[in-house]
């Protein structure tokens, strides 16, 4: 398909991820500190996030594995997620893991695998959005368009 | 005839009448010799007999009466004339000693017959001593009856087992045919028959409270007798019976109502009940004094040991609703910690949470401007820095107050230029002012000291914020802010009686007067407006925005600094003044002022870039160790990262001039670092700056960041111009305490 129209495909579709409140504005900002010095910071930082949380939720589920939990190494990955998705401007996993982090306290076992296995599907919908945002990105490059900027209607 | 002497009887001796005579002389003569031989005898038996010389005549009477008639027995035939001669002086005799003793009689008899008088009377007084004695034991007796009534009374507080033995042991005591209690009802209009001694459920008969005769019980502090046949007193069936005496007597009730906890009850308000004694019928016993004198000591007793059985229920009942208040209390203090810990928790969060946000939001617009963009786009991004500016504000004034009302703010004192600040007031003012058209002046006394002590960041908050005000309300006119030292004379206002400032020898009072000629105040209004989230009700002050809290803030900071704030108007637009004193620190004149604060507003933009200044970030997360390298790169460094402590210490170096330490996150040994390098580093030149990046200002992160030696705390959100500013700040002074 032509660029301007995949332009307004991404632009729509980035909208509606901030619509949905799966993107907050700090991912804009990551936009905003790539140009020509560091053409592939989005990437790159995205990348980085979706390697660290894989880890992150393996240890997760690892830990809550065991017969006696220990609360505070549980608390220990979570808060790291929690600073790589808001750094990110992952809002909705940011959100899981900050209701996460508030049963680790209580120590409650059963509400925190729910948590996690909210957190881990929170998680796979973003990586999915981002993967499909950052593919037809790829796209428009390649076809020799420029990325639009995102307007905002606040 | 013979010559003798002999004499001749009368009558001849055979003669039937002498022989008789003859005989009856013999016993004559023998009973008055043997009675005197009787007496004697039994005299001499008896002990006390008081005539002894009487009875001595006496017999001497009679020995010689009988003397007489034995010789008399001679007479009865011829006798000699010496047989005569005896008998005549034997008759002499005797007539003498019964004249004698007949004479003595007189004198004696009537004390013997007063003997037995005497006798008689002393036998009446024992009789009447033996009588009494009875009296006197039975009263003690009864004495003992009412001591042990009364313990048995007092033993208990219970009021009904006090009244049943009450009862029952003044039956006893008194050996009653009945005993009946009548108690006021609850309207106090009628006697109702409560207690009775012998029947075990009294039928619940009532008598109106007002009959003459219950008056005059109740009136006489006394037992009353009363008649047998009043209402009161006909408890029993009627039957043959004569009813025996019946007596009543008042108890007076210290009833629960009469007890305020305060107060003592009024004697007024007494009530009483009616006790109502009655002796056997059919007996003729009448009621004794004492026994109505232990009716009544008992009807006392009772009322007392009443009286404390009610003030017994009434503590057990003010103990019991003061429990249920501890209770409440508790409770309501409990939950009004969960409220406060609640809020501290969610201020914490908010502290947090909140400033995440406003950093992309801060930084992404503040990025933006720099861009190329449209004068329409320029603009929106302009609203948008703003709106964000306001916001990142309220959230700071928000955890401002908060922290004010929980008293733990405290200020920064520090040195700091006092001209600087107004010109800074000043500075700010201007274009507002300026495109409001109104004109601003400042007067400065030339008494007023160029350096003062104090809290540098919330002066300025404050006299901005009162300025601001003053623009805010005024739509034309001009403003004019003159400061001054307050003399002790101008200290104390009338207006303000509560506040009594001292001055003294290091301190002054700097007094702040801005006067504009806006839209004024009502009167009414005044005192509204120091508190949080009032605003007045006119539509010209709604439109201007604003939460409410910059006054109130202000008053705090105000009262911090041992001030005092308050505003003058003359009504509706009339313009109004603000005036507010606050108690700074004289500075020593020999040190040279350290600058150790920064005024929160960057007062000039130095370097836009710093080009190859070499600087380390050390976070444990990679996404924000990425974000802020990004911005640091953008500004032209040479960003190193690092991701754990060992490898911070490891790669430190002199040549890095700054080090970022993100320390928000627990238990993170971050402040161990910041040790660790200080140590690494002795010469102060060779170090590089501290700075500690956290989401958290709070007091404790704060006072550990100083401890260890940091040079600084940044709060995150980072916009770039913060960013900038900071770096230019650092390689400026080596120093920055907060930059917010």
């Amino acid at each position: 398909m032509e660029v301007g129209q995949m332009q307004r495909r991404l632009v729509d579709y980035t909208k509606s991820l901030f619509m949905e409140g799966f993107l907050d504005a700090q991912f804009l900002q990551l936009q905003q500190l790539q140009d020509e010095s560091n053409p592939d910071f989005v990437v790159e930082v995205v990348s980085l996030f979706f390697d660290d949380s894989e880890k992150l939720l393996n240890d997760l589920t690892m830990a809550l594995d065991q017969p006696n939990v220990d609360f505070k190494k549980v608390d220990a990955h979570v808060h790291q997620l929690k600073g790589s998705s808001s750094s990110i401007g992952a809002q909705r996993v940011k959100n899981a893991c900050i209701a996460f982090r508030s049963f680790c306290e209580e120590q409650n076992i059963d509400a925190t695998l729910r948590c996690l296995q909210q957190v881990k599907q929170e998680y796979y919908l973003v990586k999915n959005k981002l993967e499909t945002m950052l593919r037809v990105k790829q796209q428009i490059v390649a076809a020799g368009g420029s990325i639009p900027m995102i307007e905002l209607g606040f | 005839m013979d010559s003798c002497n002999c004499i001749e009887p009368q009558w001849p001796p055979d003669d039937l009448l002498m022989k008789y005579q003859y005989i009856s002389d013999f016993f004559i003569a023998l009973a008055y010799f043997s009675i005197p031989l009787e007496l004697i005898y039994f005299v001499k038996k008896s002990a006390v007999f008081p005539y002894r010389w009487v009875l001595v005549q006496f017999g001497a009477f009679i020995v010689l009466c009988g003397a007489t008639h034995l010789i008399n027995l001679w007479t009865f035939t011829m006798h000699t004339r010496t047989v005569a001669m005896v008998m005549t002086t034997a008759k002499v005799f005797t007539a003498v000693v019964s004249c004698a003793t007949a004479l003595m009689l007189v004198h004696i008899i009537p004390d013997l017959l007063s003997v037995k008088t005497r006798e008689l009377f002393l036998k009446n007084k024992a009789a009447e001593l033996d009588r009494e004695m009875g009296l006197i034991r039975t009263q003690e007796e009864t004495g003992r009856h009412v001591r042990m009534l009364t313990h048995e009374i007092r033993s208990t507080l219970d009021r009904h087992t006090i009244l049943k033995t009450t009862l029952v042991e003044l039956g006893r005591t008194l050996a009653l045919e009945e005993c009946a209690l009548w108690m006021p009802t609850r309207t106090g209009l009628e006697l109702q028959l409560s207690y009775t001694l012998r029947q075990q459920n009294p039928v619940g008969y009532t008598v109106p409270i007002h009959l003459p005769v219950i008056n005059q019980v109740f009136s006489s502090s006394h037992a009353v007798k009363i008649s047998p046949k009043c209402p009161v007193a006909r408890i029993r069936p009627a039957g043959k019976y004569m009813p025996g005496e019946v007596v009543a007597v008042r108890v007076p009730l210290l009833h629960l109502s009469n007890f305020q906890i305060n107060d003592w009850p009024e004697l007024s308000t007494k009530r009483y009940a009616l006790m109502v004694l009655m002796l056997p019928s059919d007996s003729a016993r009448q009621w004794h004094v004492h026994e109505l004198e232990l009716v009544e000591v008992v009807a006392d007793q009772v009322a007392v040991a009443l009286s404390h059985a009610a003030i017994l229920e009434e503590s057990m009942r003010a103990r019991d609703l003061l429990m249920e208040q501890n209770v409440a209390l508790d409770l309501a203090r409990r939950e009004a910690e969960t409220a406060i810990r609640a809020r501290n928790d969610f201020l914490a969060v908010m502290n947090h949470e909140m400033r995440t946000p406003m950093h992309a939001i801060i930084a992404l617009s503040s990025l933006l401007q720099e861009t190329e963009l449209t004068p329409e786009q320029r603009l929106m991004v302009e609203t948008i820095l703003k709106s964000s500016n306001l916001l990142s504000t309220l959230i700071n004034d928000v955890l401002d107050l908060s922290r004010l009302e929980d008293g733990s703010l405290q200020l920064d004192l520090g040195t700091f230029n006092l001209f600087a600040v107004f010109r800074e007031v000043l500075n700010l003012i201007k274009p507002i002012a300026s495109v409001k058209k109104l004109h601003v002046s400042l007067n400065l006394a030339p008494d007023l000291p160029e350096y003062a002590i104090g809290d540098e960041k919330r002066l300025m908050q404050t006299i901005l914020n009162v300025v601001g005000n003053a623009v805010k309300f005024s739509k034309e006119g001009s403003i004019s802010i003159t400061a001054f030292v307050a003399k002790s004379e101008l200290l104390r206002d009338s207006r303000t009686p509560e506040f009594f400032p001292v001055p003294s020898d290091n301190h002054f009072y700097l007094r702040v007067q801005v006067k504009d000629s806006g839209v004024g105040i009502s009167p009414q209004d005044i005192p509204k407006l120091f508190t949080k989230f009032a605003q007045t009700q006119s539509t010209a002050t709604r439109n201007s925005g604003g939460s409410g809290l910059g006054l109130a803030i202000c008053k705090r900071f105000v009262n911090l600094m041992e001030g005092h704030i308050w505003i003058e108007s003359e009504g509706l637009g009339k313009g109004c003044t603000a005036i507010f004193m606050v108690k700074l620190g004289i500075p020593e004149r020999s040190n040279e002022p350290k600058l150790p604060f920064m005024p929160k507003v960057p007062t000039n933009h130095g370097p836009t870039a710093f080009p190859g200044l070499k600087v380390l970030v050390m976070d444990e997360n990679g996404v924000s160790r990425m974000v802020t390298k990004g911005l640091l790169v953008r500004l032209g460094c040479d960003v190193t990262m690092v991701s754990s402590s060992e490898e911070c210490l490891r790669v430190v170096s002199h040549e890095h001039k700054v080090v970022f330490m993100d320390v928000c996150v627990p238990g993170m040994d971050g402040y161990e670092v910041a040790i660790r390098i200080n140590e690494k580093f002795t010469k102060r030149h060779e170090r590089p700056v501290i700075v500690a990046l956290t989401g958290n200002t709070d007091k404790v992160t704060k006072e550990n960041c100083m401890r260890v030696g940091m040079d600084g705390i940044i709060l995150k959100p980072v916009s770039l111009d913060k960013m900038r500013s900071v770096l230019s700040d650092l390689l400026e002074h080596r120093v920055l305490f907060e930059a917010i």
